[in-house]
């Protein structure tokens, strides 16, 4: 399968992951295991089935889906291509998201260069924790870096995704200042990082950052995800987590503000 | 800002109650029985019943209104055209007690229809005629529902007021038709006549205007209210000037186009009441002019402008029964006003006057009058920015258009570069050359009722008659094209029975009920001495309207993908099926909806049909000979149709159950588009758009999608997209919590609604119950108006 990439969605008219109007390609698999992840459907790297009902005239009709599949990048592309005339009228193009697509870097790398053969834009959604070398590449590679930042604390990364924070901030460091446009989106969930010790901190980390970052996106956590562990047949993650109020979602823009960031509240 | 006077004005508007008049009726059926001249030709004779009814009718000057006249008696009090058809007592009792798009009628009136109106007309109206000269296929096609006619109740219209009418002024076109008859053989009595008919109409809407001076100069004698008396002597001043003169201000530039308009619908019931067209470019000069010299300022300018909106909202369509009343079952009559475009020269015509029609519609928020933007390349970003702004309050108003295709369309059909940039749409989505074209619908034309009729080798099994052609078999269809081969022999056939009907129609409009106002307005009429209704137009367009370009492509779909290349089921079996209306078929129902290639999903498998429908139909009608001397053309659109159309249709074979609605306009079936809004436009850009006269596109978008300045920008590269690929027309209709709850109770019809979640969007049917709870109480926040 070394030629084919496990993808479990590809989404026309995206218009919350990038610049303009895109096509989000979501890669399935992912190293990090969130709490809170609400794409729960990216983190197993295999097929996974599903019972999906459909509701027709009263009766309910149960089938199962695979979530999840093999397509070479040839397939993508030509899904990609579909919208290309509404990229250019827009100033819109691709998004590689997932899951994390870093975790199929050389799919990723195809993509990004036949992508870039046909000229369109390109986005990469990722959280980071990636071999430095393959970031690199990636890095000469796309236009616009969509980066996740969840907490400046290693102990704390450790528990909540499964992973320490250390190679990610590494990468992140290693972004020259011309690097791919820079974005950083930090979920803000209470009972993680919605405070202003964690915010200030990480705020610290982007100010010492050699790239410049374009914006800074604090997206509230939300519980909207939870229906899908369901049906995956996963545990549903617990109340622990909490949706931040819209004060202190005010509250936290205002530090990044401060520190000279431009921050929007909301993807 | 509203002033107090517009919005009251405006609440008395919405607070009127539509009733049925006998003004008209009355005026008509005296002016028939004891007055007719019958030494005068029928133009001549039109002329002075128009004359007769504007001479007798009763007046209404609201308290407080710049802009006066009404068609009625007051505002709402919707007249009747019994020479056209006539309402028998159970239409009047049904008008009154049915429970949509009803119109009040008193008992007063009831009695008059008893006595007078019903007794004159009864077997003598023009539908009477039409009735009488069509022949069984027509009958039979018409009972079966496979096609419509806009002209049985409704004159021909689909016309708006063009450069040449809003700068002439009613005494210049006199002094034409003087002209005319001069220069005119005395044997062509023909042209002489119908030259003297219109110069009688005209100086009928002058004097009209002249009883409206005189009113209003006596009310200005008794007002108290200095600052009203005033405004009551100016408003008399400009009746008497206007429409006699062309005019010189914006006030009486909007004056002397209402008295126009009450004279079309005045003198027959146009389908599309009129139009006054590139609304902005014609006002912008008075109020550039204006507002430079420091005689108006932006809200009196603005306050005019709302006056001028509410008189639309007083003039309900004219109460339709019948097929009619359910091919267009609304209120609404079709005066939709065009903003933006290009000028005359190819230039970007937004102007002032462009922004501010567009906050007076947001502002107004009535039913009537309906609003268009025309988009061009040539035109900024704010237009549609401005657009937007209204449209993401779940308004339904205004409609976007793409300039650019609708002049390519005109183009083809060979009108002159400087008449197709003067053009635009009116009505829902009909491309015209305004000011130069008579382009009149003629009726809809019911595209899956063909299929299945072609699948019963000719029969309806409704009616219990054999309508069509004995197409062949179906089971006897070797192959997908066999089958594609039959449709189009059946749909050529109905075609054609439809134009030899319309031959007719227009015949008897020619001669029995000309419109000598009407020719007045539009050019050539004048010049060529000929009637509006018998060709005197410079461009003479029949259009038919196709509709369930959706349902009869997925139907097509579904046989050629189940029956003839997976072999799912077998023709046998999907007859069966479709007979039963899927009673016993559950399971290949389910797969047909759900597991069909579905048009509005940008896939190859599906959208090939819709072009190959298409092209059969336009073949079928497109560039055939017209009566008026001009050509048939099609276009694409509904109305209400489709579910007219829907309830005469049985079961499809895209799972569709028998008597439920068929797709609208070229939209997708109702929630089978499921990638989103970009692969709903690359499939109905599949469509050659400027082949047609218009289609129109319904896109379905929650208020999220609307958020901010970023949102604009990407909503506004959809549809420059969109027009990139000459996409006609577009409307984003921004769905409401009660559309939502709706979506809860039937998923499958709501399979393409995208909403919002929290920075992502996803599908409403995907979301769990209490996620979709969540949303609805969202979106119920974001509600802005229900009308």
């Amino acid at each position: 399968m070394n030629d084919r990439g496990l993808i479990f969605d590809i989404r026309r008219y995206a218009v919350h992951d990038g610049p303009g109007i895109r096509t989000t390609v979501f890669f399935k698999g992912c190293p990090l295991h969130c709490l809170w992840c609400h794409n729960p459907e990216g983190i197993a790297p295999d097929i996974q089935k599903i019972e999906r009902q459909r509701k027709l005239n009263g009766n309910r009709y149960v089938h199962r889906e695979e979530v999840g599949r093999w397509l070479t990048a040839g397939e993508v592309m030509e899904e990609i291509l579909k919208d290309k005339l509404f990229y250019e009228e827009s100033g819109g193009g691709v998004t590689f998201s997932g899951g994390e697509p870093l975790a199929q870097p050389t799919f990723l790398m195809n993509l990004l260069q036949q992508a870039r053969q046909a000229r369109l834009h390109t986005v990469v959604d990722t959280s980071g924790h990636a071999p430095p070398a393959d970031f690199q590449t990636v890095l000469s590679m796309v236009h616009c870096l969509l980066f996740d930042l969840k907490t400046t604390d290693t102990d704390k990364h450790l528990e909540m995704t499964g992973a320490g924070n250390e190679q990610l901030l590494d990468n992140l460091r290693s972004i020259p200042a011309s690097g791919p446009e820079l974005y950083i989106r930090i979920p803000v969930i209470s009972g993680v990082n919605a405070n202003a010790h964690e915010m200030e901190a990480i705020c610290d980390v982007l100010s010492s950052l050699d790239a410049p970052v374009k914006r800074v996106d604090l997206l509230p956590y939300h519980k909207l995800g939870r229906h899908k562990y369901e049906s995956l047949g996963m545990h549903r993650p617990g109340g622990l987590f909490d949706a931040p109020g819209a004060q202190s979602m005010d509250a936290f823009a205002k530090i990044f503000r401060v520190a000279g960031f431009a921050t929007k509240i909301g993807g | 800002m509203i002033t107090d006077r517009v919005s009251r004005l405006r609440q008395e508007s919405l607070d009127a109650v539509n009733r049925l008049s006998h003004e008209r009726a009355r005026l008509v059926t005296e002016f028939y029985r004891d007055l007719l001249p019958e030494e005068e030709p029928v133009p001549v004779q039109r002329a002075m019943c128009l004359t007769y009814i504007l001479e007798n009718k009763q007046l209404y000057i609201g308290d407080g209104e710049l802009i006066v006249g009404e068609r009625g008696p007051a505002p709402k009090a919707t007249p009747t055209y019994p020479e056209i058809s006539l309402h028998s007592l159970n239409d009047l009792d049904i008008l009154h007690n049915r429970p949509k798009v009803s119109f009040e009628v008193s008992e007063e009136t009831r009695n008059i229809y008893e006595s007078e109106v019903i007794p004159f007309w009864q077997g003598r109206t023009n539908r009477d005629r039409i009735m009488t000269r069509m022949g069984r296929p027509w009958l039979d096609a018409y009972e079966a529902g496979i096609f419509t006619e806009f002209q049985e109740q409704r004159a021909p219209g689909h016309t708006v007021m063009g450069k040449r009418a809003w700068e002439s002024g009613m005494l210049a076109m006199i002094k034409a038709c003087d002209q005319g008859l001069k220069t005119r053989d005395a044997m062509d009595s023909s042209g002489r006549n119908q030259l003297r008919a219109m110069k009688i109409a005209g100086q009928a809407i002058i004097d009209f205007a002249m009883r409206h001076a005189i009113a209003l100069q006596e009310l200005a004698a008794k007002e108290r209210d200095s600052v009203r008396k005033r405004e009551l002597e100016q408003m008399a001043a400009i009746c008497h000037r206007v429409p006699a003169n062309p005019p010189q201000t914006l006030h009486e530039a909007l004056q002397y186009y209402w008295f126009i308009h009450l004279g079309v619908i005045t003198e027959l019931n146009p389908w599309d009441s009129f139009n006054p067209g590139r609304l902005d470019q014609h006002l912008q000069p008075f109020f550039e002019k204006e507002v430079e010299g420091g005689l108006l300022d932006l809200e009196q300018a603005r306050e005019l402008l709302h006056c001028f909106w509410i008189k639309f909202n007083n003039h309900p369509a004219p109460p339709k029964m019948g097929v009619t009343a359910q091919e267009s079952n609304t209120y609404t009559d079709f005066c939709l006003i065009n903003v933006g475009g290009v000028t005359e020269k190819g230039q970007d015509a937004v102007n002032d006057m462009s922004y501010l029609i567009l906050e007076v519609i947001s502002e107004m928020r009535l039913l009537q009058p309906s609003s268009m933007v025309q988009v061009s390349k040539k035109n900024p970003d704010m237009l549609i920015y401005k657009a937007l702004d209204i449209i993401k309050t779940g308004f339904g108003q205004p409609s976007l258009f793409n300039t650019d295709a609708i002049i390519q369309e005109l183009l083809r059909q060979g009108k002159s570069i400087e008449d197709a940039r003067n053009g635009g749409a009116s009505g829902c989505v009909e491309t015209g050359a305004f000011g130069t074209e008579a382009y009149v619908l003629t009726g809809y034309f019911n595209l899956p009722k063909i299929l299945e009729v072609t699948l019963c080798n000719g029969y309806d099994p409704r009616t219990g008659r054999h309508i069509g052609l004995q197409t062949g078999d179906p089971l006897s269809f070797d192959s997908f094209d066999d089958l594609m081969d039959a449709y189009a022999n059946q749909l050529r056939y109905f075609a054609r029975i439809k134009m030899n009907g319309n031959d007719r129609i227009q015949a008897i409009y020619a001669t029995g009920l000309p419109a000598p106002f009407l020719s007045l307005l539009i050019e050539d009429c004048l010049d060529r001495a000929t009637d509006y209704n018998a060709g005197g137009a410079r461009y003479n367009t029949s259009y038919i309207q196709g509709v369930g370009l959706g349902s009869i492509t997925d139907s097509l779909t579904a046989i050629r993908y189940h029956v003839f290349d997976q072999k799912t089921t077998s023709m046998k079996g999907m007859l069966e099926a479709l007979k039963s209306n899927f009673e016993g078929y559950d399971e290949l129902r389910e797969t047909l909806v759900f597991n069909t290639p579905k048009y509005g999903n940008d896939e190859e498998y599906a959208d090939v049909q819709a072009e190959r429908i298409f092209n059969i139909y336009f073949t079928a009608i497109d560039g055939k000979p017209c009566y008026h001397g001009g050509e048939y053309r099609i276009n694409l659109l509904p109305t209400t149709c489709h579910i007219y159309f829907g309830s005469v249709t049985g079961a499809l074979p895209d799972g569709r159950l028998v008597g439920k609605p068929l797709s609208e306009g070229i939209s997708p079936v109702q929630g089978v588009d499921v990638k989103g809004p970009t692969a709903v436009l690359k499939s109905a850009a599949r469509i050659d758009h400027v082949k047609t006269g218009g289609t129109l596109l319904n896109q379905k978008l929650t208020p999220s999608f609307f958020d901010d300045s970023e949102s604009y920008a990407k909503l506004s590269a959809l549809i420059r997209t969109y027009f990139r690929m000459d996409g006609h027309h577009i409307q984003f209709n921004v769905v409401s919590a009660k559309t939502l709850r709706d979506a809860q109770q039937h998923p499958e019809r709501y399979r393409d609604l995208i909403v919002r979640v929290a920075g992502y969007s996803d599908y409403f049917n995907h979301l769990g119950e209490d996620l979709q709870e969540e949303i609805i109480c969202r979106t119920e926040h974001g509600d802005v108006f229900v009308l």
